[in-house]
């Protein structure tokens, strides 16, 4: 009898260790793993952000890279796939709480790609810190974001602590704007970015305005914008009212040069704008494409387009995450050693301060042209 | 405050020209009002699907910036043959579907009100999944273009370039603005002149003012009510226009805030009334415009509702209170 159980239990295990890797809660996209199961951990990553919804570009384009990163594993790791798992927030802040108990529920999952925006990552990162799940953002600029304290925030970008100061430096050396008008959408990243801006810029802002998100009508801050006679107009939002903003203030005569940052960094803003949009000058702490040619070469192999915003800190954060599970980490050993993390990535060095920040910042200058956006270089 | 005195006449011109949008869709609202005592809430996807078949028809045509005035003029007609169509066929079909089987049950009012709610999510849904829907029945290759990032924004290419036609008080007033203004007032005067003079005008003030001796009087209540839900979206569609060559830019959820604003148009401006409809929709325009040049435009909204508030607490009935059956118009 004895030896029997003996003999038994560690079939068990096996077995069931067998069957857990073969169930592959609701994901189709990647066949079950088999063989050597025994130390599969049939872990998954969690990709957060908008994946539907007026902001959904960026989110894709984050997605895109993450898959990427994915493929690259679960090839060499064919006997242990590691499968991604969506939270689809529509870049909705008061959706991402429940999104965030969903991941943490679901205890395959060691790691997060996100929260994408700035609004969300404060809904939701203080649940994961509490869970110890950890978030490498590929997005998320708002700085106070890293000042809270979570063990488990990280940031494979530079914020708007950076992002704001250029765009400010590029306002006013590059494009040598006397009169600024600086417009903010009340989001947490739109106005956190606008106000380093008005800061930066000090005496030359010649007027201020605050729009609401899914406004389309915006004929009271065009007035307000033509009036002051402002040479440049910074603003701190995303592409859905970006565009018809641009459109709405070129149609009513408005000459001078219209500055966003990487919210509005996405092929839909031109789409919508249309001849409004060019000469718009983007500001984005993410690298052009050309920067890892590898990785474009990768990504338009799979895509059939160039990388875009954030794709490459989208596969960074992912690669982070799988060398993680290569390593044989798990939820709760794995925020050690992202923080501990060192090395080269497709954007840039991978390493992060000690409050989560990247430790390596760039910030690059695009411009509009032709209804395409090109890079004009780094803003020192 | 300032910056209201010295730019009075471009918050006043752009609040007109939004407001004239906010009135055309106020007259939906406020004719089913009329003959239904009831609120369509579903009108405000009218309005959106109008938005949309201005927007595919001008991609179908191919418009583009800098054509001649003849073509231009075609494409803003076909604009109008093709919004005017869909809002007005959308209109009709939900009342339908959404309201004539509940009136046959003689539903309570409340019952109506939900199934417009529903009608209104449908609607937006069906819009903002179309990428999908067309996938399923197999026609991606063909329409990629007009259901490509069907939750995102979709933009009419600019056909009218604005050109400035005359200045007043440093305000360049353009041609789209004069367009969409006249051409709301224009539009109006003929729904006024149709409902006062009209045979089926007449049917549909019998039936605002007393549907059972209107019935008795014979006149054909079910078919009056498919007319008043006809002109209301046909209405729409016009507003669609004019919002598509003033603003641009529209996407599945758009009728939701246009839709609210306009319901707060044909409140203020007592509802079931046409002329009243108008009047809502140019003092909202305006007071919104005001409201933001003194306190900032994250407040536009709040000036708003707070106008209706405080105008429904001192005329319960808005502004010119009286309803279809009474007003001659």
């Amino acid at each position: 009898m004895r030896s029997t159980l003996k003999f038994a239990v560690p079939l068990a295990v096996a077995a069931l260790a067998l069957g857990a890797c073969g169930t592959k809660g609701g994901d189709t996209t990647t066949p079950a793993a088999s063989g050597g199961a025994a130390a599969c951990g049939n872990y998954k990553i969690g990709m957060f952000g908008a994946l539907t919804g007026p902001n959904a570009n960026l989110g894709i384009y984050i997605q895109n890279g993450v898959n990427l990163a994915l493929d690259d594993y679960n090839k060499k790791h064919a006997d242990c796939k590691v499968t991604l798992e969506n939270y689809d927030s529509q870049g909705d802040p008061t959706q991402a709480p429940a999104l965030a108990k969903k991941a943490i529920d679901d205890k395959k999952v060691v790691g997060i790609v996100g929260p994408a925006f700035s609004g969300e990552s404060k809904a939701a990162d203080p649940a994961f810190n509490e869970a110890g799940l950890v978030t490498i953002t590929p997005s998320a600029t708002n700085p106070k974001l890293a000042d809270n304290g979570w063990k488990t925030f990280f940031r494979a970008l530079g914020n708007d602590a950076t992002q704001g100061p250029a765009a400010a430096k590029y306002i006013k050396d590059t494009l040598k704007s006397t009169k600024t008008f600086v417009i903010d959408d009340a989001s947490e990243y739109g106005k956190g970015l606008a106000d380093i801006v008005r800061q930066d810029l000090g005496s030359q802002v010649v007027g201020n305005d605050t729009i609401q998100q899914k406004q389309t009508d915006f004929s009271a801050s065009v007035t307000k914008v033509t009036s002051s006679g402002a040479d440049a107009l910074f603003f701190g939002g995303y592409s859905p009212e970006a565009a018809p903003m641009i459109k709405q203030l070129r149609d009513a005569g408005w000459k001078g040069t219209f500055v966003v940052a990487d919210g509005v960094k996405d092929q839909s803003f031109i789409d919508n704008a249309k001849e409004a949009a060019e000469g718009t000058i983007i500001t984005c702490p993410c690298v052009p494409p050309d920067v890892a040619p590898a990785f474009q070469a990768a990504y338009k192999a799979k895509y059939n387009e160039d990388p875009n915003t954030y794709s490459g800190e989208g596969y960074d954060s992912a690669t982070i995450l799988l060398d993680g599970i290569a390593a044989g980490k798990d939820r709760a050993s794995m925020v050690d050693f992202v923080k501990a993390y060192d090395k080269k990535g497709v954007t840039k060095q991978l390493k992060f301060d000690a409050k989560g920040e990247s430790a390596d910042i760039k910030v690059f200058a695009y411009k509009v042209e032709n209804g395409k956006i090109v890079s004009v270089g780094e803003i020192k | 405050m300032q910056n209201l005195i010295d730019n009075f006449f471009s918050y006043t011109i752009t609040g007109l020209t939004i407001g004239a949008v906010y009135a055309l869709i106020a007259l939906g609202y406020t004719l089913v009002y009329g003959v239904l005592r009831l609120i369509n809430f579903a009108h405000s996807e009218v309005f959106m699907y109008g938005t949309f078949a201005a927007l595919w028809v001008v991609m179908i045509l191919g418009g583009h910036p800098g054509a001649g005035v003849g073509q231009v003029i075609f494409w803003v007609a076909m604009m109008f043959v093709a919004a005017m169509a869909m809002s007005g066929l959308i209109a009709v079909l939900l009342e339908r579907v959404a309201y004539r089987p509940l009136r046959k049950r003689n539903a309570p009012p409340l019952i109506a009100l939900i199934s417009a709610i529903g009608a209104s999510f449908v609607l937006a849904e069906i819009m903002g999944l179309r990428s999908r829907i067309v996938g399923w029945v197999g026609l991606d290759d063909t329409l990629r273009d007009y259901v490509r990032n069907s939750r995102n924004n979709a933009g009419l290419p600019t056909i009218i370039q604005p050109q400035p036609i005359f200045t007043i008080g440093g305000y360049h007033v353009t041609n789209v603005d004069i367009f969409v203004i006249v051409g709301a007032i224009v539009i109006m005067v003929i729904l006024d002149q149709f409902v006062k003079r009209s045979r089926l005008g007449r049917g549909i003030r019998a039936v605002a003012m007393d549907p059972e001796a209107a019935a008795l009087m014979g006149v054909n209540r079910d078919r009056v009510i498919q007319v008043t839900f006809l002109v209301g979206g046909v209405m729409a569609g016009a507003a669609a226009v004019f919002y598509m060559l003033k603003i641009g830019i529209t996407r599945y959820d758009a009728g939701f805030i246009l839709g609210v604003k306009a319901f707060t148009a044909a409140v203020l401006g007592g509802i079931g009334n046409l002329r009243g409809a108008l009047l809502g929709g140019f003092v909202l325009g305006l007071a919104e415009n005001y409201g933001s040049a003194v306190v900032g435009s994250q407040w536009k909204d709040v000036v708003a509702f707070v106008l209706l508030v405080l105008i429904l607490l001192f005329r319960p009935t808005g502004l010119l209170g009286e309803s279809l059956g009474k007003a001659r118009a």
